[in-house]
């Protein structure tokens, strides 16, 4: 009786507001500054001084929450993959549930191998890939580029999401193209705007921007606006290089 | 295909040059340079054909000249912000872009439930009426390409119709940003309900007219049938959704399979083909129209009195919106309330509208079937004020990937009807 | 009370420039230039809502080397910049251009690194059309407002001078240039 009690006291201390303030302040500030955009005057959205980051979560089983019907069926999918990928089981990092969806966080490595099961197994048949999306995080050190894909199975009516990460400093992740061709695009575009390196890919060229352009726009660390037009020779500079509106 | 290495290129420079290489040489093969500035490829395409005499056997799409940077400028600005840039994406179905945005930031925010029942049924009947007018663009951006402007003619004069009630509800022809996190930017305006049964009387009539025209037309089977094939392996490879799927014989609609916004609700059928052509794209185009119809008639029935907003003082805007003689703003009760009646009421509308409200760290995906196939939102935030990335995976984008499949192979001139049976928008495409 | 009043019924004086800026006005040949949601808002202007026919301008052409007006109709990237210059290079003089949309006109709100802040950093603009998009009605008007523009163009040595007169203008006028030192 009293080791229960002891037991309650001691979960009971965990989430004090004074230990979990702590916590709080011990997390490393993700951001500071009156208004998070620091590449253009523009202070629509103040938000705040600091934002502090917050640990990776891994959900455990079982993965369904009876209070939310869209996760009722993420044990069957979780077991099936765990299946179908044997003893290259640790291919998958973590399990993550939130928002009613399901993410798997796999080494990069592994990516091709797990689509593959994804793709063929029976239990699992996630026809549809809708495409990959490249996030930028530069202050996860190591794992700064995120690529997000996400698969539809149209036998199951289910939807997962499948998250590898590549770090800056060697931004290669393999490509999927030979399992889902629709990922041509999509791979071509992650790469032209976070200059991830997707290997195998048949062809990975500029697609949005024009092949000369330097740099992969949508990476936190490229600027907004302020880029100059060339055309024959002649530069215009951008327009809050040139006129001021004071 | 011929198996000689020598060939025409004819894809810019100077036509002097093109033709002393022409007659330097026997090649037959050709490549030419269709766009980006081209009035048969739907926007600024650009499509680089190989060509064998009249036959396509190599089709190139370069894509990219639309990009906008939408989805890095969303990062600049906050949640409510972001409904004002998904809606210039895809510009013939923005009601859909605002939609599947607002669901993934609402997912993200766990409020998904607690939208109130009016707001998704305005979202569910601006939708449809969205998807008409889209449907009708399709229709008649593809009899002008292939040189039938009354197509052309009739379609946009049926669009009209429904952008006369979109003008009505949102206030805007096109660009709404009406569809809002937390539920709709207004309720619908007086008289809206009247207007719109109207359109039901008018609309099946006006249908019925381009069915005529068009069905059974000699000269439009001619163009459309057993052209630009593809089946539905095809499809499941390249990501094709939408109507291209559903007239490869998958009856796999997302309203069906995954509802949002209410539409388990509503009774409603997915029309299915197994022609796998251009024609098959058409009739399930035109039948997916008198679907929508079904299911504005049903709307109208939902629409209970009640708030288009969330209740939820953190998150819905703060202001009711009314229409004044120098446009829509805040109401003028509103106005009151804050300048004289109660400072913190000032504050808090001060706080949300400047600095928006707090999405919690995390990603969501969220999807809905827009007009061209799945409309898929990821957004990610880090618990901001602001989007840390959004990303759009766009029908249009993914489906032009099957141009080489649908293509080549066949005649030049059917290059024109492919590209125009997928009813790809370059706004979405390039985002 | 002058002479025109001498002349017989049937006869109207007016000078070389207004004939040809008639002449000039009345067939106004648009090049397609559609980027983006401005475009659908054109072809919508060349339905039978609206009927740009009513202004001679049905005859939407394909080819710039057969158009005088270049409707830029949507914002314009840093890929398509050199495409819309060459096709603005390859329309006969005299031509004209309407920045159709803020996007043309001044990048709007897409003030980032993809888009050209304004079509006039690579041709020059005539008529600025706001809105976003700007309503077919809106096109309208601005077509009839460079109409105005075109029939009351000078010729020759008056276009010379004329020219010389406004640049001596705009050199007085005070530019919001930031200070290069």
């Amino acid at each position: 009786m009293s080791n229960e009690y002891e037991r309650d006291r001691d979960e009971q201390a965990e989430e004090l507001p004074a230990v979990q303030g702590r916590e709080r302040l011990a997390a490393p500030v993700k951001r500071t500054g009156m208004f998070g955009a620091n590449t253009t005057g523009d202070t629509s959205g103040y938000g705040g001084l600091q934002v502090r980051g917050s640990a990776p979560v891994a959900s455990t089983r079982p993965f369904a929450d009876p209070d939310d019907p869209r996760t009722a069926d993420y044990d069957r999918v979780a077991d099936a993959l765990e299946a179908g990928l044997g003893e290259r089981g640790d291919a998958v990092e973590r399990v993550e549930v939130a928002h009613g969806e399901m993410t798997f966080h796999v080494r990069r490595e592994a990516l091709l191998e797990l689509v593959r099961v994804l793709r063929d197994d029976p239990a699992l048949r996630y026809e549809l890939c809708t495409g990959v999306s490249g996030v930028h995080f530069p202050d996860h050190e190591g794992r700064e580029l995120k690529a997000v894909y996400h698969f539809r199975s149209i036998t199951h009516n289910s939807a997962i999401r499948v998250q590898t990460t590549a770090p800056d400093a060697d931004p290669h992740v393999p490509s999927i193209v030979s399992v889902y061709p629709t990922n041509d695009w999509h791979e071509r575009e992650a790469w032209d705007f976070f200059g991830i390196v997707f290997d195998g890919h048949p062809a990975l060229t500029r697609i949005q921007m024009p092949d000369d352009w330097h740099g992969h726009p949508q990476r936190k660390d490229y600027p907004l606006g302020g880029v100059p037009v060339e055309y024959r020779g002649a530069t215009v500079p951008p327009p809050d290089d040139r006129r001021s509106y004071q | 295909m011929t198996t000689t290495e020598d060939y025409i290129d004819a894809s810019g420079g100077d036509w002097d040059d093109v033709i002393e290489k022409a007659q330097a040489t026997s090649a037959e093969r050709l490549v030419v340079n269709m766009g980006p500035q081209h009035p048969s490829t739907h926007g600024v395409l650009r499509l680089i054909l190989t060509l064998d005499g009249e036959t396509c056997t190599e089709a190139r799409v370069g894509i990219g000249y639309l990009h906008t940077g939408i989805e890095k400028n969303m990062e600049f600005r906050t949640w409510t912000q972001g409904t004002t840039f998904v809606t210039r994406m895809d510009y013939l179905t923005p009601l859909f872009n605002e939609t599947a945005y607002c669901l993934a930031v609402e997912k993200l925010l766990d409020i998904t439930d607690r939208i109130p029942d009016r707001a998704n049924v305005i979202r569910v009947l601006v939708m449809e009426i969205n998807r008409m007018a889209s449907h009708f663009v399709a229709m008649a951006t593809f009899g002008m390409e292939l040189g039938a402007t009354t197509m052309m003619t009739n379609g946009f004069r049926e669009r009209e119709l429904c952008l006369d009630i979109l003008e009505l509800i949102t206030g805007l022809r096109m660009n709404h940003a009406y569809v809002r996190p937390g539920g709709v930017a207004q309720d619908l305006p007086p008289g809206a309900v009247g207007k719109i049964k109207e359109l039901l009387k008018v609309m099946p009539q006006r249908i019925k007219v381009m069915r005529k025209l068009l069905d059974e037309n000699p000269i439009y089977l001619a163009r459309t049938q057993d052209v630009a094939h593809l089946n539905l392996a095809g499809c499941m490879a390249l990501g094709v959704t939408g109507p291209m799927v559903r007239a490869s014989g998958l009856g796999w609609d997302l309203r069906k399979a995954q509802p949002y916004c209410g539409y388990e609700g509503y009774d409603f059928d997915v029309p299915v083909s197994d022609g796998g052509d251009v024609y098959a794209r058409y009739r399930v185009r035109v039948a997916e129209m008198d679907e929508s119809l079904k299911i504005i008639e049903q709307c109208l029935d939902k629409l209970t009195p009640g708030p288009v907003m969330i209740e939820d003082a953190k998150i819905g805007w703060p202001a009711k919106l009314a229409l004044g003689s120098d446009g829509l703003g805040n109401s003028p009760d509103h106005i009151a309330h804050i300048m004289s009646g109660s400072m913190e009421a000032l504050i808090h509308h001060f706080k949300l509208v400047t600095e928006g409200f707090r999405v919690p760290e995390g990603q969501a995906y969220s999807a809905v079937e827009s007009a061209k196939g799945e409309l898929g939102c990821h957004a990610v935030s880090d618990g901001g004020t602001r989007p840390y990335r959004v990303h759009f995976r766009d029908p249009s984008f993914t489906h032009l990937q099957a141009v080489a499949a649908m293509c080549e192979g066949g005649t030049v001139a059917d290059v024109i009807a492919a590209v125009a049976s997928i009813d790809p928008v370059m706004g979405g495409v390039d985002r | 009370m002058g002479l025109e009043e001498k002349l017989p019924a049937g006869y109207a004086l007016t000078t070389v420039e207004q004939v040809v800026g008639l002449a000039r006005k009345s067939s106004m040949w648009p090049a397609t230039f559609g980027l983006a949601c401005c475009a659908i808002e054109m072809m919508s202007a060349g339905g039978p809502d609206y009927d740009i026919a009513r202004f001679g301008m049905e005859k939407f052409g394909a080819t710039p080397r057969q158009a005088d007006l270049m409707i830029v109709a949507g914002r314009v990237s840093q890929k398509m910049a050199p495409v819309l210059r060459q096709i603005y290079d390859q329309m006969p003089e005299p031509k004209w251009v309407i920045a159709m949309g803020v996007c043309a006109s001044s990048g709007g709100m897409f003030n980032n690194y993809a888009i050209v802040q304004g079509v006039d950093h690579i041709v020059p603009v005539d008529m600025y059309l706001p809105g976003c998009p700007p309503r077919p009605e809106m096109l309208l008007d601005a077509v009839v407002k460079l109409h105005d523009k075109v029939q009351n163009t000078k010729l020759g040595a008056h276009r010379e001078q004329e020219i010389a007169e406004t640049e001596e203008r705009m050199l007085r006028r005070s530019l919001p240039l930031v200070d290069k030192d």
